[in-house]
């Protein structure tokens, strides 16, 4: 197992977090992607510091500290949707546009 | 309870200098904390409270101002000099404290501080009674008067601007008070503007000084100017004058003077606050803080203070004299004063600069706050709807005149000592132009002083309603502040007492000032002679004005103005050619000199300089400054409409801008690397 393999898989959930964050329009779908960009970043985290024998394992701690914040931020995120979801009847991000000039 | 913590804490990291005043200068921490606590209790429970939160204002600057006499009385006697600092934090190389310096400069700006802070509060409670928003106003009063003892109390640079910026805050919401009309709120917006422009020249100037110098204490940095250290030498003209520029904003020193003449629109008694004690004091304060740099280092930046000082203190003086705005002639004259006191400081003259200073603060609170008790009683700013509240108002009128006087520099009032001193330190420098400017001004002073008095006071009212006299929550100030006006000058009578000198002198890197040994006599008779015959060029040329209450408006048409004088005279002329018919020939004669000749000189003397001031005034602050300064609101204005286009809320448009800049950069990076 070469490090270049765990990066070109980090590359791609990346690369497929950002097409969705771009692309999809129910906001819960977007946030699921941020999750994918998400873990895209702890893979090379976690590559990177095997790959280079770092000790103590600096890159799995921030693994960690990602999945710690990752979770805190998915739960900010889902209630602002299920609040949005309740006025609005739509989660559709198009129709979100209030914070506008 | 906190105090007392943090008053623990300051012990152990007390950096004793000598006679350090021991625990009485350990905890003036009272004398900042008192007003901002205060400020925010009002805020919370101001509204619950009998008088509305004007209680606990008073009561916090009472205590302020108790504690700031033990402190000057104890400084009198043993002189205290010491440092109080609480770390707060550590950034980097630099300590981030909170601390008090209690020295001669700070304690005597305490004392300043607190004691026209008091009287302006106890005003305030009676003159904004039954207005709207009065507990909000005497939360940010107290805001106000405490930021400026957090400024003055610093003994870093950090803790000085967190008070700077404080101070302008404070003053912003205090000249918008009355939001409900455009222009107020405008006014409070340029005031922070305006102020806002000198402050980046002040932060700069921290920066490159705490930089320099490795730590952001004043003493740090005074040691290190005395010490004349080869890394500082280098970028102490640059600081001087980045930290001058600071001052140039706050002090309202030209060309940043227009926010002053414009916060006007804050209750009177924010004015008289503003113009006396705090705020406009915080420019020459800094100067005088960081006086030893100027002098050991910086020389030429001391010479650019010293010209900006000079150029105000005409231009502001000249701008006096064709103010309709009662409040408008007080604001163009403290302008003047400033220029008086940042010129001392740039001549070298610390304890002329500060005494000016000192005394100004009594007579221009004293007239503020006499003109803010003819307003409320005629309802106008207008000098042509006053006239002849002399017989209304007695006690406003008497105390007005005194502040006159002492503004004048007329002997014996405190003016005449502080405006004297710095003249003589002028001539004492052989600087023969600034003197020439400090005596035309003061003439200039005393002309416009005259005038406002004339048209306020005498002749017959002009409005409508019965003015009366205000009730006593509002001329008892006035009569302490009279009173101060009257006597402060002896404190430092050249050659008599040296009690102002000694108070401000006791401080770490005491400049080298030199206290004159005795009068100046030349400097005294042309300053003596500068006023008085300002107030007779006044007195005859508004003194029949002010009686006859017709055209009022003429003196704002110069062109005009002489021919309407001839006419007035020689209704004069004829009217005593009927009551004296058998005076004679020779009589008749002498009165004919007198009017032609003598009246010619004087009215002609009187013109010129009316015109002068209507010319600087119209084309050079209203056509150039605040043209300019407007323009550049407009751009800005025209560019937002513009930009914000980009701001459409969409989040995926942001994220899609955000990707694509990635790539460019990364893309970028592997190309051209």
């Amino acid at each position: 197992m070469t490090v270049s393999q765990f990066l070109i898989l980090a590359a791609a959930l990346f690369s497929i977090g950002v097409y969705g964050v771009l692309v999809r329009r129910n906001a819960v779908l977007v946030l699921l992607s941020v999750e994918l960009m998400l873990a895209g970043v702890n893979i090379n985290l976690v590559a990177f510091q095997r790959y280079m024998n770092d000790s103590p394992a600096t890159g799995q701690m921030f693994a960690l500290f990602v999945i710690t914040v990752a979770a805190a931020e998915v739960g900010i995120g889902l209630a602002i949707v299920l609040l949005i979801f309740r006025n609005k009847a739509s989660a559709n991000l198009d129709e979100l546009d209030l914070m506008r000039w | 309870m906190v105090g007392a913590l943090l008053s623990l804490v300051a012990q152990e990291r007390t950096a004793v200098v000598a006679g350090d005043g021991g625990a009485l200068a350990a905890g003036a921490w009272v004398i900042v904390v008192a007003p901002l606590v205060a400020a925010f209790a009002i805020v919370w429970f101001g509204k619950r409270m009998r008088w509305g939160g004007a209680e606990l204002a008073i009561g916090a600057i009472g205590l302020v101002l108790g504690y700031a006499s033990l402190l000057l009385i104890r400084h009198h006697q043993d002189g205290i000099v010491s440092e109080h600092q609480v770390q707060i934090a550590r950034v980097g190389r630099f300590d981030l404290e909170w601390g008090w310096v209690t020295d001669g400069l700070s304690i005597m700006m305490f004392f300043v501080i607190g004691l026209v802070s008091l009287a302006c509060f106890v005003y305030a409670a009676g003159y904004l009674k039954g207005e709207a928003r009065y507990t909000w106003f005497f939360a940010a009063f107290s805001l106000f008067a405490g930021a400026m003892l957090l400024l003055v109390s610093a003994p870093n640079l950090v803790q000085l601007l967190v008070g700077w910026e404080l101070v302008g805050v404070a003053s912003y919401l205090l000249i918008g008070h009355y939001w409900e009309q455009q222009e107020n709120s405008s006014a409070g917006i340029k005031a922070f503007i305006v102020n806002r422009v000198g402050d980046v020249g002040l932060v700069i100037g921290i920066a490159v000084l705490a930089w320099t110098v490795g730590s952001f204490r004043i003493s740090d940095i005074l040691a290190a100017a005395v010490d004349k250290d080869p890394a500082l030498a280098k970028v102490a003209v640059a600081a001087g004058i980045l930290l001058f520029i600071g001052a140039m904003g706050k002090s309202a020193q030209f060309p940043l003077h227009v926010w002053l003449p414009d916060a006007m629109a804050g209750p009177t008694p924010v004015s008289a606050l503003m113009h006396a004690a705090t705020m406009v004091t915080a420019g020459v304060y800094l100067l005088a803080r960081m006086f030893p740099l100027y002098r050991e280092l910086a020389q030429d930046a001391s010479d650019v203070v010293l010209v900006i000082g000079v150029i105000t203190l005409l231009i502001a003086g000249l701008l006096a004299l064709v103010q309709r705005d009662l409040k408008r002639v007080l604001a163009y004259s403290t302008v003047s004063q400033l220029g008086y006191m940042t010129a001392a400081m740039g001549a070298g003259a610390y304890t002329a600069g500060l005494f000016h200073l000192f005394t100004h603060a009594f007579f221009k609170s004293l007239l503020f706050l006499g003109a803010g008790s003819a307003i409320h009683a005629v309802h106008s700013n207008d000098l042509h709807q006053m006239g002849g509240l002399r017989k209304f108002m007695p006690t406003t009128f008497r105390t007005f005149v005194v502040g006159s006087l002492a503004l004048s520099g007329i002997p014996v009032f405190a003016g005449f000592f502080s405006k004297d001193e710095i003249l003589a330190a002028f001539n004492a420098e052989q600087l023969r132009v600034a003197l020439a400017v400090g005596l035309l001004a003061a003439f200039i002073t005393a002309f416009y002083m005259t005038r406002a008095v004339l048209l306020a006071f005498f002749g017959t009212y002009r409005s409508h309603g019965h003015p009366q006299e205000s009730p006593r929550i509002l001329t008892n100030p006035l009569l302490l502040l009279a009173g101060l006006a009257t006597v402060v000058g002896f404190l430092n009578i050249p050659g008599v007492t040296s009690t102002f000198a000694d108070w401000v002198g006791t401080r770490r890197f005491s400049p080298l000032d030199h206290h004159a040994e005795g009068f100046d006599w030349p400097v005294v008779l042309a300053g003596v002679g500068a006023g008085l015959a300002g107030i007779i060029c006044g007195y005859w040329l508004y003194a029949r004005d002010a009686a006859t209450q017709a055209d009022r408006d003429r003196f704002r048409i110069p062109l005009l103005w002489p021919l309407l004088e001839r006419k007035y005279y020689l209704d004069d002329l004829y009217a005593a050619g009927i009551v004296n018919p058998i005076k004679g020939p020779i009589a008749r004669g002498v009165e004919w000199v007198n009017g032609y000749v003598i009246d010619g000189v004087v009215n002609a003397t009187g013109m010129l300089t009316q015109r002068l001031g209507d010319l600087v005034y119209r084309r050079l602050d209203q056509g150039g400054i605040d043209r300019g300064i407007n323009g550049i609101s407009v751009g800005t204005g025209l560019l937002g409409g513009v930009l914000r286009f980009l701001q459409g809320g969409k989040v995926q448009q942001y994220a899609t801008g955000l990707f694509a800049g990635v790539l460019v950069l990364v893309t970028s990076v592997l190309v051209f690397r």
